[in-house]
């Protein structure tokens, strides 16, 4: 599933998002940032995924939802097909809305209860005005797709399971023929059985309608299923790029490394053979990230293998995020590339 | 928290064990202390029948559930949401409500659980079976200090000093490899991480060194690095106390790197028994082998992943025949009519509840399961229109 050599059709540049802290009390004066998104840039090709990885807290959430223009950026630019979403005004906002469309995590929170789902995927096309021409059959055939029966749609969202629930909210986003679907965590709350059928689709519609997917997980098994590229995050940064093979076959970020270690095979063979890379610690706290590279005080590459002058230069000197021979862009000074599957 | 006893434990009500120096200043509790030889049955579950009464009508979460615990061993558990695995722990603990109607026998160290009196169920708990829930801010209380918890949990079965009690309290956050373990003891449960607070649950369910301990989703709530730190930390537990554990989780890659057998449970009964090895790779029963097809592999790039159809039945009045019927590719009218029984397929220890086990054999998930799943007559009409 390379993809074909086309078009950029979203491309991110250097955004940042902070959340300010306020104090307590009247003033409630403004005395640190959560800094969310640390200068991330990506670019997403037409008919192509970016599955977005990290931890609970790296800013992935929130990087999805900057690039729909939910929340604006503190800085940097969102451009799709070269305009910058940043600086559009609600109007004209509204009207690329039709082509750029969200998918939540959460089926149960995410579906309007007091609605019948004919019309919660129809919703859509009333707000873009495009329902009164022959808006009844295209419901009918959006929940036909996405394996939904059409008599069902006068149902509400409790009747339906986890796994249906999430077919209602990509037929919803599907109704106005997006080019970009955000996928924020879509099958994180399905039984994998479930699971399965949801990535499926996803995988199907794809190939039929050349979407481009915006995949943000915190399973990388799922993402390389489902990812042509991947970008891993940590604490608000991007700290590994490449391609899905690039990146398991030889990730050679400290923090990727760990993160495929970590993950258990579901084969005994294999997983009792395996070597683990371990992390010490927890997440620093994203309103005062480590200097240097964010990612030093957890590295056990850094914990064990360099020397203190190696590592005065991890704690003085952020690392960029660039090709260093690897084949793919790491930031890390010291990348190394390893094979850990 | 089940570790927390109201009856205060005296050493000379434990007549039908070893003597230990339970009151003695130094806790010593040494792993060959009261632990039989490895392979040993530990804790016996037989018939086990849980049914909750409902508006509906009686729902039969767990049906004629039996299985074997040896000691040293570990046995997972896996099913999806619904499917009976936490009810048949919380049911051997009996630390389900009381309008649960549990049958069966729970045989643990020459006794029926089930037959019990509270009281004597209390000193069971906690010092004999411990348990570790899926999340630990609901397990710990946050009015008090991690240290005092443990330190509760050790003086609530032992008779020693708070001094000494907290000093154990210690050593098990030092066990469970909690960094600067004696100043961490004076913190709250909202001043750590969510896998510090893990940790701390670890060293309570170690505290008493049991015979069994029964983690119920102990990772799920956590970050896939954090996730091994705390597998690591239950190992770890599991080396000092020599305890047998019951790992319950819905992830199978935990189950294949932990435990040495597996049930595996679907709508409140076991479907397919047997180790690790069986069960992972020469799986008998066809919801086995549709899960672990619908798994995405970091290893490899699966081009298909083979979803099972349709959803778990409902477990209000069941109708007869076999629970996965209705989803499963071999079913034929000799489903319908009665319930397979868990029978030996591959060997005397690898049993499958199915009538067409055998025919699984070489079977690849995508061969027996159907992997597509949108209507390809309406998404092409969909494209042609965009």
């Amino acid at each position: 599933m390379t993809a074909v050599q086309t078009q950029t059709l979203l491309s991110v540049r250097n955004i940042v998002k902070h959340f300010p802290i306020r104090s307590k009390g009247l003033l409630r004066r403004q005395i640190g940032a959560v800094q969310a998104v640390s200068d991330v840039s990506f670019d997403i090709a037409e008919g192509e995924t970016l599955g977005l990885v990290g931890e609970s807290g790296c800013g992935k959430s929130t990087t999805a939802r900057v690039v729909l223009n939910l929340i604006p950026a503190t800085s940097g630019e969102v451009l799709y097909k070269g305009r910058d979403l940043t600086t559009l005004g609600r109007a004209d906002m509204r009207a690329l809305r039709r082509e750029l469309q969200i998918v939540f995590q959460d089926p149960y929170a995410s579906l309007d209860p007091r609605l019948p789902v004919s019309e919660i995927i129809a919703e859509p096309l009333r707000i873009h005005g495009r329902y009164a021409d022959g808006g009844k059959e295209q419901v009918r055939r959006l929940m036909q797709t996405v394996g939904l029966k059409p008599e069902h749609g006068n149902r509400y969202a409790h009747e339906f399971s986890g796994g249906q629930r999430q077919r209602i909210g990509i037929a919803r986003a599907l109704a106005l023929r997006p080019k970009l679907l955000v996928l924020d965590e879509p099958v994180s709350a399905l039984d994998v059985s479930i699971q399965a059928g949801v990535l499926n689709l996803l995988d199907e519609l794809q190939a039929e309608l050349g979407l481009s997917y915006l995949f943000v997980s915190h399973d990388l098994s799922v993402v390389r299923h489902i990812a042509d590229r991947i970008a891993v995050m940590y604490l608000g940064q991007i700290v590994e790029t490449g391609t899905s093979e690039q990146l398991f076959t030889a990730p050679a970020h400290p923090y990727t490394q760990a993160l495929i270690s970590a993950i258990p095979l579901p084969d005994p063979r294999k997983e009792r053979a395996r070597e683990r890379i371990m992390v010490v610690g927890d997440l620093p706290s994203p309103a005062n990230p480590p200097s240097g590279c964010r990612f030093r005080t957890r590295c056990p590459k850094f914990a064990s293998e360099l020397t203190s002058e190696q590592q005065t230069r991890c704690v003085e000197q952020p690392p960029e995020l660039v090709e260093r021979g690897q084949g793919h862009p790491v930031s890390c000074h010291y990348a190394e590339r390893r094979s850990l599957l | 928290m089940s570790e927390r006893a109201s009856e205060p434990w005296t050493p000379s009500e434990r007549a039908s064990e070893p003597s230990t120096p339970r009151s003695s200043e130094h806790i010593d509790l040494a792993p060959q202390r009261r632990k039989g030889t490895k392979g040993d049955v530990v804790l016996e579950v037989s018939g086990l029948d849980v049914t909750f009464p409902s508006e509906d009508g009686a729902v039969r979460a767990v049906r004629g559930v039996d299985y074997t615990l040896h000691r040293g061993e570990v046995l997972g558990i896996v099913g999806e949401s619904g499917s009976g695995k936490s009810v048949t722990s919380m049911a051997v603990m009996r630390l389900l409500p009381t309008t649960a109607q549990v049958s069966g026998e729970v045989w643990f160290d020459g006794r029926d659980l089930l037959s019990l009196t509270e009281n004597e169920m209390t000193r069971v708990r906690g010092s004999r079976i411990a348990m570790i829930f899926q999340d630990p801010m609901t397990s710990l209380n946050p009015v008090y200090t991690i240290g005092d918890q443990i330190a509760e949990a050790v003086r609530a079965h032992h008779d020693v000093s708070k001094a000494a009690a907290l000093d154990r309290a210690v050593e098990l956050l030092d066990k469970v490899r909690i960094p600067n373990a004696k100043e961490r003891a004076g913190s709250f449960p909202h001043e750590l991480s969510g896998g510090m607070r893990q940790r701390v649950v670890i060293a309570i369910a170690m505290a008493n060194d049991p015979d069994v301990i029964i983690a119920d989703e102990p990772t799920t709530a956590l970050d896939v690095t954090v996730q091994a730190q705390i597998m690591d930390a239950l190992a770890a537990a599991q080396d000092e106390t020599g305890a047998a554990m019951v790992l319950i989780t819905h992830d199978l890659g935990v189950i294949a790197g932990q435990a040495d057998r597996v049930l595996v449970m679907y709508a409140g009964k076991l479907v397919e028994v047997g180790t690790a090895e069986d069960v992972f790779y020469t799986p008998r029963m066809p919801y086995t082998l549709g899960l672990l097809g619908s798994l995405p592999r970091l290893d490899q790039r699966s081009a298909r992943l083979t979803p099972i159809p349709g959803s778990p039945p409902s477990v209000v009045n069941m109708p007869p025949g076999c629970p996965f019927g209705p989803r499963c590719p071999k079913h034929t009218a000799r489903c319908d009519e009665s319930e397979p029984e868990l029978r030996p397929t591959t060997g005397p220890g690898h049993l499958a509840a199915c009538h067409y086990a055998e025919t699984l054999e070489g079977a690849a998930a995508g061969e027996v399961f159907e992997t597509e799943v949108a209507d390809h007559a309406a998404l092409a009409a969909l494209a042609e229109e965009s």
